[in-house]
């Protein structure tokens, strides 16, 4: 089977950058930022591929390079070098090479973002409702009422109460601002999802029912996502392979449950060997 | 093309698989020269003394562990033969949803799920229909003495023998061409045993080759048809640490 996203040597360094910034920054001078120059090497030569429906998961620190990967994939930050190709059907684009308005595309029909932070994927000044209705407008859905009808199955299926569609998001509880930024990022039904550690900071119950609707998603849809996250429980639920970075680099990667039983690098054996 | 013996399901050669503890500066062996065969029919039992890495051999053939050193050459359904310490992740995933299955000691599940559907779900991960899928699954857990109360229960609370039952059941339910077996009547009452000797041999006359590890001799007796016994555990090497060079 073809993977659905190819990405290759994918670097992120923010600040005027030097010839010095890959050598002198990494795992192994314990740094991210470049001695010589001070710039920030965010993500450097980050290559992996994600099948059709496969859940990948990314982990590490704060700091780690994580986020950067699939906000760079998202078009929230532009890299600094390093190829993507996205397979869609028979179709294949790099997504870096794209202009504007093609990125905006994909990234409005066939890439969906869950943030940590609701703030960044959800716009408090209009109801849950209307968030949902923006992604479907964009999607050519024009008819209110079938907008309106549509936007209340994805928050009954992401366990929002249909009543509560025309309050703002920002009255909500943070599992319920996660529930309906899935339901918004899920409206195109895209065949790829980022999910940027979208149970950090919840209680546990509210991250369990999170956690078992991604997985529920991915069976009924076969949607493949990239899971970004630091908690290693939330690794062994839903990834399949996992990447461990540290200092903008992978440093190890495999099968989930060789990763987690069989760590090769010191800094995983430490990250395995400090789970409660 | 790698050689494999016709009939052989899988063949293991010179396997050897060692730990490297960076923050304790330890290597810490496990099995070592590890040589076997598994064939359809047939059960290959390990046995050997605690610490020797039995778990690790069965560990290293479905790659939750790295493999150290070896060959471990499999036979695809199709003719094809493939080293397990070699193939890309895809592929080993391919061959664990496939070919390949693994009832350990412990019951790794998703948790929230009802019992049956932990069960039924190799079945619809190769895409079989979901209430064929239940229905075996309900079958299944029948023949393994689990009280019908709890099939739509979650297992989080079940008993130990309880867990394992629903463990076994969702490693047999797929019918794996390969299976591996650690321990898995552990925690089992004689009589629940018993019926998972019924299942196993079973298996053996649908052509399953199998791999188990069994706490227990009489099992041994009862289903192998060849025992691999091994070698007791290296001593440890010690890396200088830097606190004792100074």
């Amino acid at each position: 089977m073809n993977p659905i996203l190819e990405v290759k040597g994918l670097t992120r360094i923010h600040g005027t950058e030097c010839p010095a910034c890959l050598d002198l920054t990494g795992p192994e001078h314990d740094t991210n930022l470049c001695p010589a120059c001070g710039s920030i090497v965010a993500a450097a030569n980050v290559s992996f591929s994600l099948q059709p429906g496969e859940i990948l998961g990314i982990m590490g620190e704060s700091g780690s390079g994580k986020s950067t990967v699939v906000k760079t994939l998202y078009f929230d930050q532009a890299p600094s070098r390093g190829s993507a190709v996205f397979r869609d059907s028979d179709h294949k684009q790099e997504l870096f090479s794209l202009n504007s308005a093609e990125q905006r595309w994909l990234r409005n029909h066939r890439f969906g973002m869950v943030y940590q932070n609701p703030n960044l994927g959800l716009n408090f000044g209009i109801s849950a409702g209307g968030n949902i209705a923006e992604r479907l407008l964009m999607n050519d859905l024009n008819h209110y009422g079938d907008i309106r009808r549509r936007a209340g199955e994805l928050l009954t299926r992401t366990d929002v109460m249909v009543s509560r569609m025309d309050e703002s998001p920002k009255q909500f509880s943070g599992g319920m601002q996660q529930r309906v930024q899935i339901a918004k990022a899920l409206a195109t039904r895209p065949p790829l999802l980022l999910l940027d550690e979208v149970t950090t900071g919840l209680d546990l119950s509210v991250q369990a029912r999170i956690l078992d609707l991604i997985l529920e998603i991915q069976h009924e849809l076969g949607t493949a996502m990239i899971v970004v996250t630091h908690d290693l429980g939330v690794i062994r639920l839903l990834a399949s392979r996992t990447l461990v970075m540290k200092y903008g680099r992978v440093i190890e990667s495999g099968l989930t449950d060789q990763i987690l039983e069989d760590p090769q690098h010191a800094y995983t054996q430490q990250l395995v060997a400090s789970t409660l | 093309m790698t050689h494999l013996p016709d009939t052989a399901i899988l063949e293991v050669n010179g396997l050897a698989k060692q730990f490297n503890l960076h923050a304790q500066g330890e290597v810490v062996p496990s099995c070592s020269g590890v040589n076997l065969a598994a064939y359809p029919g047939q059960l290959a039992a390990l046995t050997g003394p605690t610490g020797a890495g039995k778990s690790s051999v069965l560990k290293c053939i479905y790659r939750t562990y790295l493999p150290g050193s070896g060959t471990l050459n499999f036979r695809t359904a199709d003719g094809r033969v493939m080293d397990l310490a070699r193939i890309s992740e895809q592929d080993m995933l391919r061959l664990r949803r496939s070919d390949i299955g693994f009832v350990t000691q412990f019951l790794h599940c998703v948790p929230r799920r009802p019992a049956e559907e932990v069960v039924a779900e190799p079945l619809i991960l190769r895409d079989v229909e979901a209430g064929e899928a239940l229905a075996q699954a309900r079958t299944l857990l029948a023949r393994l003495n689990v009280p019908e109360r709890l099939w739509r229960l979650p297992p989080a609370t079940f008993s130990g023998g309880e867990k394992q039952r629903v463990n076994l059941a969702r490693g047999l339910i797929a019918k794996p061409r390969l299976l591996l077996l650690d321990e898995p009547t552990a925690s089992l009452d004689k009589a629940t045993t018993g019926r998972v000797i019924e299942l196993l041999q079973e298996f053996k006359r649908a052509g399953v080759a199998m791999i188990a590890i069994f706490h227990d001799p009489d099992l041994v007796a009862a289903l192998a048809d060849a025992e691999h016994r091994l070698a007791p555990p290296q001593p440890l090497t010690r890396k200088t640490s830097a606190l004792e060079t100074q």
